[in-house]
């Protein structure tokens, strides 16, 4: 039994290195400017705490190992120094860890963005994303989604026919943005919460109905990228999904463009 | 000094339902919650079943229940979550096995408040079926998982399960706060109050210290929870405003609420939520604790700090619930101070992890069952373990919060760990609860099974966290990349489906050898602590009117100079030499 106990905490020690070397499934490429860092931020915490993960199993091993021979258990009531010894350097480790990581959050909760940030409003409902710009005027119109919310008759949202600042809000149900920009995302939501994840852009925020939160993302790569709810939201959780779409500067200025004027034909 | 309570044992009943059914022993009713978890836990690891496979066969038609949609698997997410923690994790390490032996080990034979001990458990009970009746209601069960947040929970227009399966949700848990409140009383009672004669704080076996911090931390997080559980039931049935904000149109249909806060309720349940967590896993800590010391045939190694780190688990684990809601919307500052605590916590729990090694080392093992298992819990604790500090961070957790990776987490250091120390308590006390011995030999067939499955489900669980797979996904279609996933969960279904056979055994082990077991007797793992100084199974009367004097600790064994290899803790004092 010894033996066998000894063979599955190496196979567990080494299979699951292995596992997490092989990865067949893992991160998607990183496509925002803070992915760098929070991969980094990610990589050392495998290879710290992935090593003391097969260090533990194998010393657990190894003592399992070393009794074989033995006639009778030593009588070892503790050892201070040594107690204390480990507590200290644990505790150095973890802390050592959590002052890097709380470095890379305040990067990540930079506040002090320019403010030419891209504004983009985010709102979930149950089971869609709806996404929406300025318009010209950079200013959102307002919303009063109890007394205006049409979703079949293309106002969704709740937007106030009678605020002009509302004429040229571009409405879309896919996010797009312009690569390279710092995009300022005011999220809400309608109903219950939901959780705007974008794996590629490592980037995750809770979209919660009474509340507005603002969040800060800068894409980097153009292409195609999903979004995934992330929070249970009832039964089309699963398929709350959204398309992100990162275009060149000049080509999202267009698109904008064309959105704006459709939206101003419409609502003249 | 305070005064010590007189320990007499209820002379037992002659009327047979007085002795089994409706009794105040405290020993009947740590079987009786034991047999609730059982049930608890079949019934879980049935839909835990039922959703691994609807899953990767989404169309698949099931023997006896046919086809399950996509409503019912969220359905039977929060049945199995909330069965899992509150009914068996919460359950049987404490209540089932701490009711019966706490005042055993601390020479006690009965419970401080007998009468309210049985009150707890039949709280308890009512509670459970509440929560089943769920099932059988129009909407069926809640959709909301065992966290419940808000406005998700107190709309009922939100989804089906979110009427009256609610309620009975909401009710159903309010009855086991009362239950947990009740039998925390009397275990932080019994421990003040019914330690016999020279069993010191410093003298009490480890399991006993865990109950006791144990019972504190159920005292404080279950009153807590009780109040957020009145607030939404207040919302839902009584127009008040506490979680839900105004302006909302939740299926078309305005919501008339305005004023309350979601992330309130998180607030609240998280400071019950974390706390709870270490509910679960603090009795199996010490119970693990006591099993490695017995067959290492050694004392635990460095005993104060053990008790010292428990207390400290138990202190810090009030103060981190909110490395659950870095990503919620609260206030990015917030993160640096709960990711800073929950490091801290981290600590006490290494300590441990280094103390069982530390037990270990140096020992001549006996490779019994429990032995076994606890072995286990060692090796899945610092698994799940290790991947705390990844979560501590908020930065790390923006990305993996809510996705497969915290599944994975949890499962290894909370559900797995767990269950693997109820199974060591299960194999190590049957003979003083039931008489006879469990099988080894199927005892050990059934832990390399659930060794093997642990791992096989829940370490490929990272990968697909790792990958962006949120959690509580009904199926994997929605999401492209999701999608892709399907070969490995197709695995990790196939994992599941074998280790949930392979617990077959434990059932068949259990009740073949409560009937045909070898006969135990008194002390047959050779153990100092009190209990064992009783016959097999424990008679009615406990230590009937004998008070037990202490005159040691509790993990004196291979003491240099001593004939045996142990020596018990109520062995006259010259014999030690
Ligand atoms: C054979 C063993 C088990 C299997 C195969 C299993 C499987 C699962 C699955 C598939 C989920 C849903 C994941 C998701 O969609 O988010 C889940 C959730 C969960 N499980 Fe288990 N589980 C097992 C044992 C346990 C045990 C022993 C516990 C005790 C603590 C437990 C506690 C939970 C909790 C708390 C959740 C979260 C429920 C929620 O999201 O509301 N599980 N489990
Ligand atoms: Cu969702
Ligand atoms: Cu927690």
């Amino acid at each position: 039994m010894r033996l066998a106990l000894v063979i599955a905490l190496l196979l567990i020690a080494v299979g699951s290195l292995w596992l997490f070397i092989v990865h067949p499934w893992w991160f998607p490429a990183a496509a925002s400017r803070n992915a760098g860092a929070l991969d980094h931020e990610f990589r050392i915490a495998f290879w710290v705490f992935g090593g003391l993960f097969v260090a533990a199993q194998i010393a657990l091993a190894a003592f399992l190992l070393s009794s074989r021979q033995r006639k009778k258990s030593d009588y070892i009531l503790g050892n201070w120094k040594l107690e204390i010894a480990w507590t200290l350097a644990i505790a150095a480790l973890f802390f050592w860890f959590n002052v890097s990581g709380e470095k890379v959050w305040s990067r990540v909760m930079d506040h002090h963005r320019a403010n030419d940030a891209l504004q983009v409003e985010v709102t979930g409902a149950q089971f869609q994303w709806y996404f929406r710009y300025p318009g010209h005027d950079g200013v959102f119109g307002r919303l009063d989604a109890q007394k205006f919310a049409r979703p079949d008759e293309g106002n969704p949202l709740g937007l106030d026919p009678a605020d002009l600042a509302g004429r040229d809000d571009v409405l879309s149900s896919s996010l797009v943005l312009p690569a390279g920009r710092d995009v300022e995302l005011t999220l809400r939501a309608q109903d219950v919460i939901h959780s705007v994840f974008i794996p590629a852009m490592r980037f995750k925020q809770d979209a919660v109905p009474g509340m507005t939160i603002r969040a800060h993302l800068q894409p980097t790569q153009a292409g195609n990228y999903e979004i995934a709810c992330a929070e249970l939201c009832g039964l089309g959780h699963y398929r709350m999904r959204a398309q992100v779409r990162v275009v060149s500067p000049e080509e999202f200025a267009s698109w904008l463009a064309t959105q704006e004027l459709r939206a101003q034909e419409k609502t003249d | 000094m305070l005064k010590r309570f007189p320990s007499a044992a209820t002379t037992p009943s002659k009327l047979l339902l007085r002795r089994y059914i409706f009794t105040s022993d405290h020993k009947m009713i740590g079987i009786q919650y034991f047999f609730l978890s059982l049930a608890a836990v079949l019934v879980g690891t049935w839909l835990s079943l039922l959703m691994r496979i609807h899953l990767v066969w989404p169309h698949g038609r099931i023997p006896l229940v046919g086809e399950i949609k996509p409503e019912n698997y969220l359905g039977l997410l929060t049945m199995h979550g909330t069965l899992m923690v509150f009914f068996v994790l919460s359950t049987v390490p404490q209540n089932g096995f701490g009711t019966y032996f706490l005042p055993l080990q601390l020479g006690a034979s009965e419970m401080a408040f007998p009468r309210l001990n049985m009150a707890g458990f039949w709280t308890a009970l009512a509670s459970f079926f509440v929560l089943l009746a769920a099932f059988f209601v129009p909407g069926g069960a809640s959709i909301a998982g065992w966290t419940q947040y808000a406005p998700l929970s107190a709309i009922r227009a939100a989804g089906p399960g979110q009427g009256i399966g609610t309620d009975l949700w909401l009710v159903s848990i309010g009855l086991f706060c009362l239950s947990s409140v009740m039998s925390a009383i009397n275990f932080v009672t019994t421990t003040v109050k019914q330690r016999t004669p020279g069993m010191r704080w410093m003298r009490m076996p480890l399991p006993c210290w865990s109950w006791f911090v144990t019972a504190i931390l159920s005292l404080l997080a279950f009153s807590v929870l009780l109040a957020a559980l009145i607030l939404l039931l207040l919302d839902r049935n009584a127009g008040t405003n506490f979680f839900v904000p105004a302006g909302l149109i939740v299926s078309g249909q305005a919501v008339n609420h305005s004023g309350g806060s979601p992330l309130l309720w998180q607030h609240l349940f998280w400071f019950f939520g974390h706390p709870e967590v270490y509910i679960a896993i603090l009795p199996a800590m010490g119970i693990t604790s006591h099993l490695l010391s017995v067959f290492s045939r050694k004392p635990v190694f460095g005993y104060r700090a053990m008790v010292g780190a428990t207390i400290a688990i138990g202190a810090l684990g009030f103060m981190v619930w909110g490395h659950h809601m870095f990503v919620s919307g609260m206030n990015p500052y917030e993160g640096f101070a709960f990711s800073t605590l929950t490091t801290a916590i981290a600590v006490p729990s290494a300590i441990k992890v280094f103390n069982w090694l530390g037990t270990i080392y140096g020992g001549k093992l006996q490779f019994s069952t429990p032995m076994l298992f606890s072995i286990g819990f060692v090796s899945l604790f610092i698994a799940g373990g290790l991947t705390g500090p990844f979560l501590a961070q908020p930065s790390l957790d923006m990305y993996l919060h809510d996705t497969y990776f915290v599944v994975a987490h949890f499962h290894l250091i909370m559900a797995m760990a767990g269950i693997f120390a109820v199974f060591s308590a299960t194999y190590f006390w049957f003979p003083k609860m039931f008489g006879r011995m469990m099988s080894e030999r199927l005892g050990a067939i059934h832990f390399w099974f659930t060794l093997a499955g642990a791992y096989a489900i829940f370490m490929p669980m990272h990968l697909l966290g790792v990958a962006g797979h949120p959690r509580r996904y009904s199926e994997l279609t929605g999401v492209q990349y999701v999608a892709a996933m399907a070969p490995l969960q197709k695995f990790i279904t196939f994992a599941a489906v074998i280790t949930i056979c392979g617990q077959l055994v434990f059932l068949f082990n259990l009740f073949w050898s409560m009937f045909r077991g070898r006969r135990a007797e008194a002390n047959p793992w050779v153990c100092t602590t009190l209990e064992w100084t009783l016959p097999s199974p424990t008679p009615a009367a406990g230590f009937a009117g004998r008070v037990p004097v202490v005159n040691r600790g509790p993990y004196e064994y291979s003491v240099p100079g001593s004939t045996a290899d142990f020596v018990a803790q109520d062995a006259p004092a010259t014999q030690e030499g």
